[in-house]
């Protein structure tokens, strides 16, 4: 299950430190992070809760880079 | 300017305007503590949000970035002021400056990605939905498949379907880059995406918007970067261990020569000396320059590539794209139009027109491609009225009486069968014999055609350094090898079937050179298979063909071969701004990095090193979008 969020980053750096800790976050397959674009390409595990991980994976976003925002 | 972008200058002005007043203060006029004060003003407007960051990346466990080098170098540079040289105006400046760079650069990044995103602007914003004599405004994601839309001049087509009423001329060039208008009218398939520039259509809608041309051709394009290229994988992995190796060399610039000066040459140990090393080293070693400049080269690129009609479906497939020796074709659909047409008429005691007539007036019944080719040769209206006694000879031909004349048409079993002489055609494709009462009345030569820009396209695929040209097919060997001929193809293997297209192109994988890439093009119907067992699948003629789009890499929306040598160079041009962007910015700086650690370059330098290097590389990166003239 894949889904794409729009986002919102300042810098090549910190989009690429966004995608590391998206993908490192429980119930994400896999995630790619557009620095171009924009835009946070996110593949869920099958059966994950997607609103619980892509909570998750904002924490630990905001966490690496603090001046990042994900519009879920 | 964004709002964010806007407060930025402000605070850049102010702060300029603040360090300039300050510079004006005569040396001693005022002593170092309250000149350091006065100093901590513009230093504060500058730089808090970079200092609030270090802080809470320190908290977070994120230390090694680049506000984290900022912050240690300009505090540790007004702190050696502070302790001994009085200057204050370097930490300030440094601030300054790596804040305008990081401005220019946001700005940059958001003017070229909004100049790709309007030449993908594409998306149409509604439909206009006829239900029960009236039209209405619609989502295109309500329309369902089916229904009727009206399309006026000027507007986007929304969504796929075949048009019931009207003419117009469509600008296809979003799609295709093409600048020719197409015209179509009732009957024919439209794609969405094209602008109608004339007349009010109305259209029959076969799709559903999710499902429309439009709609796939954004998803790739949206989706086009997350493929990574190996130029960008190395840069982000270069950039996780880069960092902190700089700031530990730092650490060791600053303690151990000093050391060694204290314990073995018994000299003074100039501390001060050695921690400013260290802080232009910090400067400097900012990776900025290269984790923005590259992945912005190939958004440029995919970018000006799609303005051409090229949609490239990541930017590992346009890397690979520069690097294509062997480039192996399919014939039909992709060299040649795949229709076929009457190409000679031969032998015959009628005129072409009068044979023509015969023979569409024979074939009149059938709906086999040769059949529904030589009825559109004929240009005379075909009355089936004068048919009479239609006896179909399966795979050899038709008998049939046409005004009272017993004609035949068929191949050459059939005319031996009747027991009629022929003539054997020397000319490839596909021959129909015909005899008119007995008698042999000539041959029509029927052959798929070239694309009128074939050849142009080989020569210019040699051009653009394609070491082979190789095409397979189908059809059978004289067919074959004469239209390789034709378009100057020195390799060709005919008579294959889908599966042993997939073999030889396996064996063409195998003779390749070291990091030489096979590139597969054809037109993406049924050769699937082999568009994804060659390194790089393009398909071509894609408008409206949902299984080219899905099994291919990169995509040509309109089905002219030259485009694939435009997408070459675009990828080369793209791939050399990469290289020089690469070796610039690592050239700069680790020339900058051994001036910093000879004492020789101060912090002015390493402020260039960084920050101009990262707009001289932001700039040439842009350079990748214009692909005007390739």
């Amino acid at each position: 299950m894949k889904k794409t969020y729009k986002i919102e980053v300042d810098c090549a750096n910190c989009a690429n430190k966004m995608e590391e800790a998206a993908k490192k976050t429980p119930g994400v397959k896999d995630a790619t992070v557009n620095f171009m674009a924009l835009k946070m390409i996110v593949d869920f595990e099958d059966g994950a809760d997607i609103p619980a991980v892509m909570k998750e994976v904002t924490a630990r976003c905001k966490k690496v880079e603090d001046d990042c925002e994900i519009y879920l | 300017m964004t709002k964010k972008q806007k407060k930025m200058l402000i605070r850049i002005l102010v702060t300029a305007a603040l360090l300039g007043a300050l510079l004006l203060i005569p040396e001693g006029a005022v002593d170092r503590l309250p000149l350091f004060l006065l100093y901590l003003i513009p230093y504060g407007i500058i730089g808090w949000d970079i200092l609030k960051k270090a802080g809470k990346g320190i908290l977070n466990r994120q230390v090694f970035d680049e506000n984290f080098l900022m912050a240690v170098a300009t505090i540790g540079a007004l702190a050696i002021g502070l302790a001994k040289t009085g200057d204050f105006v370097e930490a300030v400046a440094v601030m300054l400056f790596y804040q305008i760079g990081e401005l220019f650069q946001s700005y940059a990044v958001g003017r070229s990605r909004r100049s790709i995103s309007d030449l993908m602007d594409i998306r149409p914003d509604y439909a206009n939905l006829e239900s029960d004599g009236t039209v209405s405004r619609v989502d295109p994601d309500e329309v369902p498949v089916g229904s009727v839309i009206v399309v006026n001049p000027g507007e986007k087509i929304p969504i796929d379907g075949i048009i019931l009423e009207g003419a117009a001329a469509l600008n296809t060039g979003a799609l295709t880059g093409e600048s020719l208008p197409r015209d179509v009218k009732a009957g024919d398939e439209v794609v969405s995406g094209c602008i109608d520039m004339s007349g009010v259509l109305r259209i029959r809608t076969t799709r559903e918007f999710g499902e429309s041309t439009v709609s796939k051709i954004l998803d790739l394009v949206e989706n086009a970067s997350s493929r990574k290229s190996r130029s960008e994988n190395f840069i982000s992995r270069f950039a996780r261990w880069y960092t902190p190796a700089v700031v530990f060399s730092a650490l060791a610039l600053a303690v151990l020569p000093p050391l060694v000066r204290i314990l073995f040459l018994d000299a003074s140990p100039d501390w001060g000396d050695w921690i400013y090393r260290a802080l232009t080293f910090l400067v400097i070693s900012c990776p900025c320059a290269l984790v923005i400049s590259i992945p912005l080269s190939f958004f440029a690129g995919i970018g000006g590539a799609g303005k051409a009609g090229i949609l490239v479906k990541g930017s590992n497939y346009l890397e690979e794209l520069a690097r294509t020796g062997i480039l192996v074709f399919d014939k039909t659909g992709t060299l040649t139009r795949g229709e076929f047409e009457v190409t000679a008429i031969h032998h015959s005691p009628y005129t072409e027109e009068d044979l023509l007539e015969f023979a569409a007036l024979a074939e009149s019944a059938s709906s086999h491609p040769i059949a529904l080719s030589i009825r559109k040769a004929c240009k005379r209206e075909i009355d089936v009225r004068r048919v009479t006694n239609v006896e179909e000879i399966s795979g050899n031909g038709v008998l049939v009486r046409i005004d009272g004349k017993e004609v035949a048409a068929g191949n050459g079993r059939l005319m031996k069968h009747l027991g009629i002489e022929y003539k054997e055609c020397s000319h490839p494709g596909t021959i129909v014999h015909m005899s008119v009462d007995g008698r042999y009345a000539g041959h029509i030569v029927i052959s798929d055609t070239e694309k009128p820009t074939a050849k142009e396209a080989i020569r210019a695929l040699r051009g653009a350094g394609v070491r082979r040209t190789v095409m397979l097919t189908g059809d059978g060997k004289a067919v074959a090898e004469d239209m390789a001929k034709r378009l100057d193809i020195p390799e060709v293997f005919s008579e294959l079937l889908p599966g042993d297209k997939v073999a030889k192109v396996e064996e063409l994988l195998e003779q390749k050179r070291p990091r030489e890439i096979l590139a597969f093009a054809g037109d993406g119907i049924n050769d699937a298979p082999v568009l994804s067992r060659a390194d790089l699948g393009i398909a071509m003629g894609a408008m409206g063909s949902d299984a080219a789009i899905e099994a291919a890499d990169i995509v040509l929306m309109d089905d002219n071969p030259v485009k694939i040598a435009s997408a070459i160079r675009i990828s080369r041009k793209c791939m050399r701004i990469v290289y020089q962007n690469i070796a610039f910015a690592l050239g700069v700086k680790g020339i900058c990095l051994v001036l910093g650690a000879l004492g020789i370059a101060n912090m002015w330098i390493a402020v260039f090193a960084d920050v101009g290097v990262m707009v001289l590389a932001v700039l040439n990166a842009i350079r990748a979008l214009f692909v005007r003239n390739l």
